[in-house]
Formats: structure tokens, C-alpha cells, sequence
């Protein structure tokens, strides 16, 4: 529809970021790339609501304000977790998430 | 007739005056909550007496006297059948009951401002005595037999602790243990009796079940339960009931302890009111016993008979005083259910029914007059025992009159009271069984021998060495026993076949010459042995008891009821019984419990390692069940 390209390809692009992002947050150990990952995950969210809004229900909007909203969520949540992950560093003197293990038990 | 609406207060102050004085009583002055109590009570004995003189004189009673029920509400409703009713039942015999158990409750009341002056706990005292008088009374006003029973139970609770009420000493505890054990275990009998009763009629209600010529047992006929039918089966099992609050052979053995409890308690619950229960309960039965299970009511007479000589004999024995009227009541009690057993329904047949409620009366009032003359003794010379008395009239007079009153009305010498009602007795057992007349004759004879004993043994003889000199009792105590001697000698004139009466008709009845003097000739013989044996202190019963020996020995020790009902508890109901049941508990059923938790710790410890604390495992294990979650979902689907 846009110019031709068909849904299936903005899929492909989006389900790639998300495992992209996933594989991030599992194997890397620093909090800040973690936090990359989610930002990743989100915006494969984000690719999906708009996708789907302008090809299947191309005269409704509710997929772009949810991506809107989407994005403002992720800024205040990367706004938390860099509070929460200074406070780490100041308690650690690093940001290795496997040295964040005290809630076991 | 209409106007008794009042009649719901005479239940209602007991309990208010047992809530006010058990509340606060403590923070009284003693002497507050016992003036409030026998004020109450005399409010409550003055409304009774009324509604006495309402029911029984104002008005024509030519087809019979009414049952009114002036109040009546429903309790629980469990479905539209099953329902418990609370109300208030007047009719003869309950009015009459209300008319002892006032009367008796406030001479006690106000016996015990004088016998238990000083004594630690005066307002607990009072407020339990109130309880049981609320719960007597709504035991005697019954409209249903579930009522009853509730009321039966209450009865209970307050008798164990009035029994109990000296807590600290071991052997009251023990007693107050004892009696509510034995009649919560007949009681058990009671209830189931009920239940077979309620299923074969579909009714707790007095009124439906008595009623003559109903049609509510047209069921019963047809069900049986090892060869005995099911109304025989609900009647001996609601007369265990009775026999046990009654203290009928062989649940008797909690009576004697009982005896454990403050005089004037014993005076109120052990011998004028409570352990009558079971013979109203009987006479509110009676005619589903007597039409649908005369087995029952043969049991019911052989039970009473045989207790009655039992008891006389027992009551020989005995040295502490109030053990002696202890026996005696369990005596005159089975005269009650005796007569009740060789009764018939309906006019002149309905003999031994009135003359059961003939002796409640006239018991009520003698016997009680007998545990506050006891009462007195002891609280002149602090002792029990016989053998710690003598020589007594000098001391106190009042006392000495009123109690040889007592005896000589129990003994039945004419006119006191006792010779009319058990005369009544002996007249209806002849018409009946000759054999329980014999019975009944042989124990008249008995009652009059042992109670003079008492009186010789405590009045006359010698002096003893006392703390102090004895000394009569204060006004508060002696009142109340010159007012039982006053009802012990005149209630017997009372017209009771015109008034209470198995079908509620009046009907004339005569003296027997031909049973009263042989009666009163044996009650005399009684007394004159006595007279010989202990005016005068002399060796003669020693020298008797030693030739009975092992005889003596037998009866003395109550013929090892209590023995044989230790042994039988202990020795093989906790062996071979409770200990396979306690070890079942603990081993298998809490086994089991314990079991259930130390699996679940155990492999807790197996799998708490994966809580890492790590949260990328977390998030790997959480991508991994999705992942698996959702492909098990696509492979299923497709």
C-alpha cells in the first residue's frame, strides 16, 4: 500500500528487532545495554501498531496514539531505571546486572 | 381464656437479674446483688402465684382446663417444616411447676443472704442461682420438646456450676465434673430420642403430639428396629434423658456428689426442682407413652420402683446429713416415676399420674424445707457428720420444729402433706402391680426408719464437743423454713385431682382406708424403731451393723456403684477404648498432617536453587515458556 511494499515485510523487520532486543536483555550483563534491549523491544512494538493501523483499518487511529503513548511511557521508564541504575552504581561501584542478585531467597 | 401476656416476665427477670448481677455484681457491694436477686425473685414468685390462682380458679372448668399459649415465636427456621419455636405453655402441670420452682427459689434466695454471708463469691452465688431459675422456668414452659431441651441443657450448665462453686476445693470440682458428665451422657439419649421422635411425627410441638386420638403416629406403626418399634425406641431413649437429670438407677451416682455444692443449692436444684425434670418430662409425654409405647412406661415403673428401695436402703447407712436427704430424694424420686409408670390415662385411671404431681408438690416443698434444716445444722455446728451432733433442740428451736415437721410429713403421718400424696401412690401401684406396691409399701416403712434416724441421731442424744455453742440461725434462714413448714403441712389438702390431671379433667377421688392405714402403721413402726435404736445413745446399731457385716459394709459403700463405674471407665473404656482412638490420632490422622508438610519442605529445599536472584535467568525462563506456551499452541492448532 505504501508504495507498493507489502505488510509482511514491516513484520519481518519488526519481529527481527524483537528478538534482537530479547537476546539483548538475556545475554548482555550491563544494565544500560539491557535497557537498550527493552528500548528495542518497544519499538518493534511500536512498528506493529502502525503497521497494522494503516493496512487493515487505514481510516482509524488507534494504533498511532498507542504507539504515541508507547513512546512516552518508555521515556519515563528510562528516566526510573537510570535513577535506579546510578543508585546501583553508587551502592556496587558497577552496573554488572549478575552482581544485582540480593532478592533471592 | 386471655390475659396471660404477662406471663413472659416471670422467665425474663431471672435472666435480667442473672445479666445485671453477673455483669456487674463484682463491682457491688455483696449484699446488693443479693437484695436484687430476691427481689427479683419475689416479683417473678408473685407473678406465678397469680397466674396460679388465674388458671386454676378464674373460671368454669366444666369440659376441663385449657392449654393456653399466651406467646409463642419462631426461633430457627431452617425450612418450612423444620422450624424451632420459643413460646410459653400453660397448662396444668406447668403452671404448677412455675408455682414450685418460684416458691422454692425464693425461700432459697432468701435462706442464702443469711447461709452465705461472707462466703467469697456472694454475686457469682446469685447470679448463677437466677441463671438456673431462668433456665428451670423455660424448661417447665416448654412449647416444643426441642425447646425443652435447650432449656434441659442450661439446666445442666447451671447445676455444674452451683455444684462447683466452692472451685477451690478438689472434690467439688470433681462432682460438679461428675454430674454433668452422667447427665450430659443421658442427655445424649434425650436428643437421639428426639430426633426418632421428630422423624416419625414431623412435629416438636407439645401440643400436636399429645393430643388425644391424633393421627401423627398412623406412620410409626409400621417401623421397628430390632424387633422393638420405633415410639418404643424414642420413649425409653427420651426417659434416659429423664432417668439421668432425675437420677434414676443406674445413672444415680452423680446425686450423692452433688452434694458437694452450698446447702441451699442442693435444697434448690438437687432436691426440689431440677432433678424433677425428668418426671415433668415424663408427665408432658405421657400420653404418647402410655398409647404408643407402653413398654416404655413398664421400664419406666420398674426403674422407679427399683430406685426407690435402692436408695431407702443406701440411705440407712449414711452419716453425712446431707447424703442421707440426698438418697432419700433419689427415693422419692423413683415414687414419682413409679406412679407415672402404673398410670393410666383419663379420669380415675389417671390415678397414678396426679399422684406423681401430687408428690412433685408436696416433695418439692418438704424436701427443700429438709436441705434448709440441714442447712442450718451445719451452719451451726460446721460439720456434716452425724456423729459430730447431738442434742441439738436445746439450741435451736426453730430449726428442731420445722425439721421434725419435715420428717414426720415424709414418713406420711396424717394430715401433713406426704401422707395424702403418697398415699396416692400406693393406691394407684395396687390397682396396677402388686409387686411394685410391695415395693413402695416395704420403702415407706424404710423413708420413715432413716429419716428419724437423722432426726434422733442430730436433735437428740448426747452434746458434743463443739467449736462454739450452737446457735439459731438469723431470721433470713428460719423465715423461709417456718414458711415450708406452713406448705409441707397444708399443701396436701390441695385439691389436685380437680386440677392436675392426665386428660385435664377433674375427677373425685376418696380415702383408701384399706392401703392409708397400713401405710401410716409401717411409716409409724418406722419411726418407733428409730425411737429405740437412737433417742438414747446405745451400742444396739453398732452390734446390728456388725451382724450384717459384709451386708452393712456393701450398703454403706453404696453397694461399689461408684467403684463399678470407675472401673468400668478407667480400666476398660480408656484402655481398650480412648487409647487405640488417641493412638489412631496422633499416629495416623496427625501422621498424616505432618506428613503433608515435611514432603512439601522437602521439596521446597530441592527447587529453591531456581531462585537465582539473577533476573536475566528469570527473563530467559520467561521468553522460554512463552516461546514453548506458543508453540505448543500453533502444534495443537494446526
Amino acid at each position: 500500500m505504501i508504495q507498493g511494499i507489502p505488510i509482511e515485510h514491516f513484520l519481518i523487520v519488526s519481529t527481527i528487532m524483537f528478538f534482537i532486543g530479547v537476546c539483548g536483555f538475556i545475554i548482555r550483563r550491563n544494565l544500560i545495554t539491557m535497557l537498550m534491549a527493552i528500548e528495542l523491544i518497544l519499538n518493534s512494538v511500536n512498528i506493529n501498531f502502525v503497521v497494522f493501523n494503516r493496512y487493515l483499518y487505514p481510516d482509524q487511529l488507534q494504533g498511532h496514539f498507542f504507539s504515541l503513548f508507547i513512546v512516552g511511557i518508555a521515556a519515563a521508564e528510562a528516566a526510573v531505571a537510570i535513577a535506579l541504575i546510578i543508585n546501583i552504581y553508587r551502592k556496587l561501584r558497577n552496573i554488572d546486572v549478575e552482581n544485582v542478585n540480593e532478592m533471592k531467597f | 381464656m386471655t390475659g396471660f401476656a404477662y406471663t413472659i416476665l416471670i422467665p425474663l427477670i431471672p435472666l435480667i437479674v442473672f445479666l445485671v448481677t453477673g455483669l456487674l455484681g463484682m463491682k457491688w457491694k455483696p449484699i446488693v446483688s443479693g437484695l436484687l436477686g430476691t427481689i427479683g425473685m419475689g416479683t417473678t414468685f408473685t407473678l406465678s402465684l397469680l397466674t396460679a390462682g388465674k388458671y386454676f380458679f378464674g373460671g368454669h372448668h366444666a369440659d376441663g382446663f385449657q392449654t393456653i399459649i399466651p406467646f409463642e415465636t419462631t426461633w430457627l427456621r431452617f425450612t418450612d417444616t423444620l422450624h424451632i419455636n420459643m413460646g410459653i405453655l400453660l397448662d396444668p402441670i406447668s403452671v404448677m411447676m412455675l408455682v414450685v420452682i418460684t416458691t422454692i427459689s425464693f425461700m432459697v434466695h432468701l435462706y442464702s443472704l443469711g447461709y452465705m454471708k461472707g462466703e467469697k463469691g456472694f454475686a457469682r452465688f446469685y447470679a448463677f442461682l437466677s441463671l438456673f431459675t431462668f433456665s428451670m422456668l423455660g424448661l417447665v414452659i416448654a412449647t416444643n420438646i426441642f425447646q425443652m431441651y435447650i432449656f434441659w441443657e442450661l439446666v445442666g450448665v447451671s447445676s455444674f456450676l452451683l455444684i462447683g462453686f466452692y472451685y477451690t476445693k478438689p472434690s467439688a470440682v470433681a462432682a460438679s465434673k461428675k454430674a454433668f458428665i452422667v447427665t450430659r451422657f443421658a442427655d445424649l439419649g434425650f436428643l437421639i430420642g428426639i430426633l426418632i421422635l421428630s422423624f416419625v411425627t414431623g412435629t416438636f410441638d407439645f401440643g400436636k403430639l399429645t393430643e388425644p386420638g391424633t393421627a401423627i403416629f398412623g406412620s410409626a406403626a409400621s417401623m421397628s428396629f430390632m424387633g422393638i418399634s420405633a415410639m418404643t425406641w424414642a420413649m425409653t431413649l427420651i426417659f434416659i434423658g429423664g432417668a439421668g437429670k432425675s437420677a434414676m438407677f443406674p445413672l444415680h451416682i452423680w446425686l450423692p456428689d452433688a452434694m458437694e455444692g452450698p446447702t441451699p443449692v442442693s435444697a434448690l436444684i438437687h432436691a426440689a426442682t431440677m432433678v424433677v425434670a425428668g418426671v415433668f418430662l415424663v408427665a408432658r409425654m405421657f400420653p404418647v407413652i402410655h398409647f404408643q409405647a407402653p413398654a416404655a412406661q413398664e421400664i419406666i415403673g420398674y426403674v422407679g420402683g427399683f430406685t426407690s428401695l435402692f436408695a431407702a436402703v443406701i440411705a440407712i447407712t449414711q452419716f453425712d446429713i446431707k447424703r442421707v436427704l440426698a438418697f432419700s430424694t433419689l427415693s422419692q424420686l423413683g415414687y414419682m416415676m413409679l406412679a407415672l409408670g402404673v398410670s393410666g390415662y383419663g379420669g380415675e385411671e389417671g390415678l397414678g399420674y396426679m399422684a406423681s404431681m401430687f408428690h412433685l408438690f408436696t416433695h418439692a416443698m418438704f424436701k427443700a424445707l429438709l436441705f434448709l434444716g440441714a442447712g442450718s445444722i451445719i451452719h451451726a455446728v460446721h460439720s456434716n457428720y452425724m456423729y459430730d451432733m447431738g442434742g441439738l433442740r436445746k439450741y435451736m428451736p426453730v430449726t428442731h420444729i420445722t425439721f421434725l415437721i419435715a420428717c414426720l410429713t415424709i414418713a406420711g403421718v396424717p394430715p401433713l402433706s406426704g401422707f395424702f400424696s403418697k398415699d396416692e401412690i400406693l393406691v394407684a401401684a395396687l390397682h396396677h402391680n402388686k409387686l411394685l406396691f410391695a415395693v413402695e409399701f416395704i420403702v415407706a416403712g424404710l423413708t420413715a426408719f432413716y429419716m428419724f434416724r437423722l432426726y434422733f441421731n442430730v436433735f437428740w442424744g448426747k452434746d458434743r464437743h463443739y467449736h462454739h455453742t450452737p446457735h439459731e440461725s438469723p431470721l433470713t434462714m428460719s423465715i423461709p423454713l417456718m414458711f415450708l413448714a406452713v406448705a409441707s403441712v397444708f399443701s396436701g389438702f390441695l385439691p389436685f385431682h380437680h386440677l392436675v390431671t392426665s386428660d385435664k379433667m377433674g375427677f373425685d377421688t376418696e380415702m383408701h382406708m384399706a392401703v392409708a392405714v397400713p401405710s401410716v402403721l409401717i411409716g409409724l413402726l418406722g419411726i418407733a424403731m428409730a425411737w429405740i435404736l437412737y433417742k438414747k445413745e446405745s451400742s444396739i446399731p453398732a452390734k446390728l451393723a456388725n451382724k450384717f457385716g459384709i451386708l452393712y459394709t456393701a450398703t454403706y459403700n453404696k453397694f461399689y456403684f461408684d467403684e463399678i463405674y470407675l472401673f468400668v471407665t478407667r480400666r476398660i473404656i480408656f484402655n481398650y477404648i480412648s487409647r487405640p482412638i488417641a493412638w489412631f490420632d496422633r499416629h495416623i490422622i496427625d501422621g498424616f498432617m505432618v506428613g503433608i508438610g515435611l514432603v512439601t519442605e522437602k521439596i521446597s529445599y530441592q527447587i529453591k536453587g531456581m531462585q537465582s536472584g539473577q533476573l536475566q535467568h528469570y527473563a530467559f525462563m520467561f521468553v522460554a515458556g512463552t516461546l514453548a506456551l506458543a508453540l505448543s499452541l500453533l502444534y495443537f492448532l494446526m
